[in-house]
């Protein structure tokens, strides 16, 4: 569970994200709005790359922004970022097994448990494979791996569907659906795929100009009244 | 909470895995031996100029590693090597003078010392990046060649420079050689195999946990950060490894010449020696040991063997560099084999014209 409480960050004049409280309960939580209305700040923020001016963020009962950034991976958090972020150069194994390295799980089960993350998010490729070769579906799938690999405790989804034709987010989408039971982990996802965050969400929150607008079971959201107003005009979404 | 959904298929990827690595593992450890075995054996005969010659790009291989190392595994840009290289030198001529250290302690103790001055100048440095680094690193580059040109290299003299002035050259020392290689040939065969140690430990970084947290660096430092991977220390381990082996270089060249002097060294060979490393190939380890020959080997061809003015290299140095900037990032070491490539296929093309013509006016 993640509480976020009076969360404000400003950066001279303008202010992305606007005295936001809200609480993530568990499993796969939305995390949607227009462009700029904040969600990737409030990503940033999780991360350690924005301090916020106010508010408080409580993460599994432990206090997030009071820890370094780069102990973050270490504790179980792990994100992907709007741009692709897999490593070019190195193998597909490579590119998990270094997240892993850094996720502060010991022992000897690193293979297993990075073929494992590999085989979880369904790539066909052989784990040798250098990721440069790799076409744009299957950097995704990477990533994903990368996201679930040592013990994640929140899993931070940026925007993974967006420029993927329909039938591979299907694919995905039951990839990122089967992350909280196969990991235990909190999986906040932002993506402007309507369906795709309907298919995986049981709750969904919704931003628009650094405000928290709505939140809740995602289709009571996403009948909200604000939420089609502020955000997908006043047709009906479904 | 454990993560092994599909076991079989876990397995047969690792299997997979596993069969790919061995049969390239196999290949390359081949090449290697290959390569050693000529190096060191094959090379020596050539002749005594020839045998010094190879014992320097030796030399200048080990510090161009460190140097591609830096460049291209860690994204960080030096213009200091020669002056670690320096203090290197200067640091061994210094210690053996002054004590009966066996050689390999000798290297070890100089590689550690020029590491710590490479980290004293990177730690600050490192808040820097891109052209800030590498102007910081030329100003302590020539920070150093001033401070040489005050001091000059020991020569056995007392007190902490070791220098004296008198002009009693019989009274002068030369850096002790290890004594299973006195002689030159031998000399020859202990710094390739140092040499050959230095790219061991190059292959384990690259391979190892610094070397994917080096890649991720270099691909996005804040994703790197996301990762869990403490940007400051790995950046540091590179530029510790870089000083590091420029060090160990500069142990092995006091020996090789015995009296350094402080003409040999200049800050702009700094330079060169970046613009080497890059023609070499700065995403393979074999990239040090082109990059090595092209700062001793071709020099050496050019001014002792063929008589041209070797500043003319200084121009193919200029051109190399252009090339690998602007269509040939991989260097020498990846771009001859594809153009080695083009032209088979080229000839083989205008052979295929030429034969049948042949047939058709026959």
């Amino acid at each position: 569970m993640i509480e976020v409480d009076g969360l404000t960050v400003r950066f001279s004049g303008v202010t992305p994200i606007d005295g936001m409280s809200v609480t993530f309960p568990g499993g796969t939580c939305g995390l949607i709005g227009p462009n700029g209305a904040g969600k990737t700040t409030f990503f940033n923020v999780l991360s350690g790359f924005v301090n916020p001016a106010t508010g408080s963020i409580r993460a599994f009962g432990e206090d997030l922004l009071k820890m370094a950034d780069y102990k973050r991976a270490r504790w179980g958090l792990r994100r992907t970022f709007q741009t692709e972020q897999a490593i070019e150069q190195l193998s597909v194994f490579d590119n998990v097994a270094m997240i892993y390295e850094h996720s502060g799980v010991k022992g000897a089960g690193r293979r297993a448990e990075v073929l494992a993350a590999i085989d979880f998010v369904g790539l066909e490729t052989p784990p040798t494979a250098r990721v440069g070769g790799l076409g744009a579906r299957e950097r995704r799938l990477v990533e994903v791996a990368r996201a679930v690999v040592g013990r994640p405790r929140i899993v931070l989804l940026d925007e993974p569907a967006a420029g993927l034709p329909d039938e591979e987010t299907e694919h995905l989408s039951r990839v990122i659906q089967s992350i909280p039971g196969q990991f235990g982990a909190l999986v906040i996802l932002v993506d402007h795929d309507m369906t795709l965050v309907q298919a995986c969400c049981e709750t969904t929150a919704v931003l628009d100009f650094g405000k928290l607008i709505a939140s809740g079971p995602t289709a009571e959201v996403l009948r909200d009244e604000h939420v089609m107003r502020a955000y997908l005009g006043t047709e009906e979404v479904v | 909470m454990s993560a092994t959904p599909t076991p079989g298929r876990g397995q047969a990827a690792a299997a997979r895995a596993a069969l790919t690595l061995d049969r390239a593992t196999i290949v390359r450890v081949t090449a290697i031996t290959i390569f050693l075995a000529i190096v060191l054996f094959v090379l020596p005969t050539f002749g005594a100029d020839w045998t010094t010659t190879f014992t320097s790009v030796a030399i200048y291989s080990v510090i161009t590693l460190g140097l591609g190392i830096l460049y291209g595994r860690v994204g960080l840009i030096s213009l200091g090597q020669v002056a670690l290289l320096v203090v290197g030198v200067w640091t061994a001529t210094r210690l053996s003078f002054a004590t009966n250290l066996p050689f390999p302690v000798l290297l070890l103790v100089t590689g550690v010392i020029t590491c710590g001055v490479g980290v004293l100048i990177g730690l600050p440095a490192l808040r820097l990046s891109g052209l800030y680094l590498a102007l910081i690193t030329l100003m302590a580059a020539g920070a150093v060649s001033v401070v040489l040109t005050a001091i000059n290299f020991p020569n056995g003299g007392g007190g902490f420079t070791g220098r004296t002035s008198t002009p009693d050259l019989s009274g002068l020392q030369a850096v002790q050689r290890p004594g299973i290689a006195e002689g030159d040939t031998a000399y020859y065969r202990y710094v390739v195999v140092v040499a050959a140690v230095m790219f061991l430990v190059a292959l384990l970084h690259v391979r190892g946990k610094p070397g994917r947290a080096w890649a991720a660096i270099r691909e996005s430092e804040p994703a790197a950060l996301a990762a869990g991977v403490n940007t400051v220390l790995y950046k540091l381990w590179g530029f510790a490894l870089a000083s590091f082996m420029a060090g160990i270089a500069g142990c092995l060249l006091a020996a090789q010449v015995g009296q350094p002097t402080a003409q040999s060294f200049q800050t702009q060979d700094s330079l060169t020696l970046l613009a080497t490393t890059l023609i070499g190939g700065i995403y393979s380890l074999w990239g040090a040991v082109i990059a090595g020959c092209f700062s001793q080997l071709v020099p050496f061809l050019f001014q002792v063997q063929w008589g041209i003015n070797p500043n003319f290299l200084l121009v193919i140095f200029g051109v190399g560099l252009l090339q690998v900037l602007l269509t040939a990032p991989g260097g020498l070491v990846q771009q001859f084999p594809k153009d080695m490539a083009n032209l088979g296929r080229l000839l083989w093309h205008l052979f295929g014209k030429l034969t049948g013509r042949r047939r058709q006016t026959a």
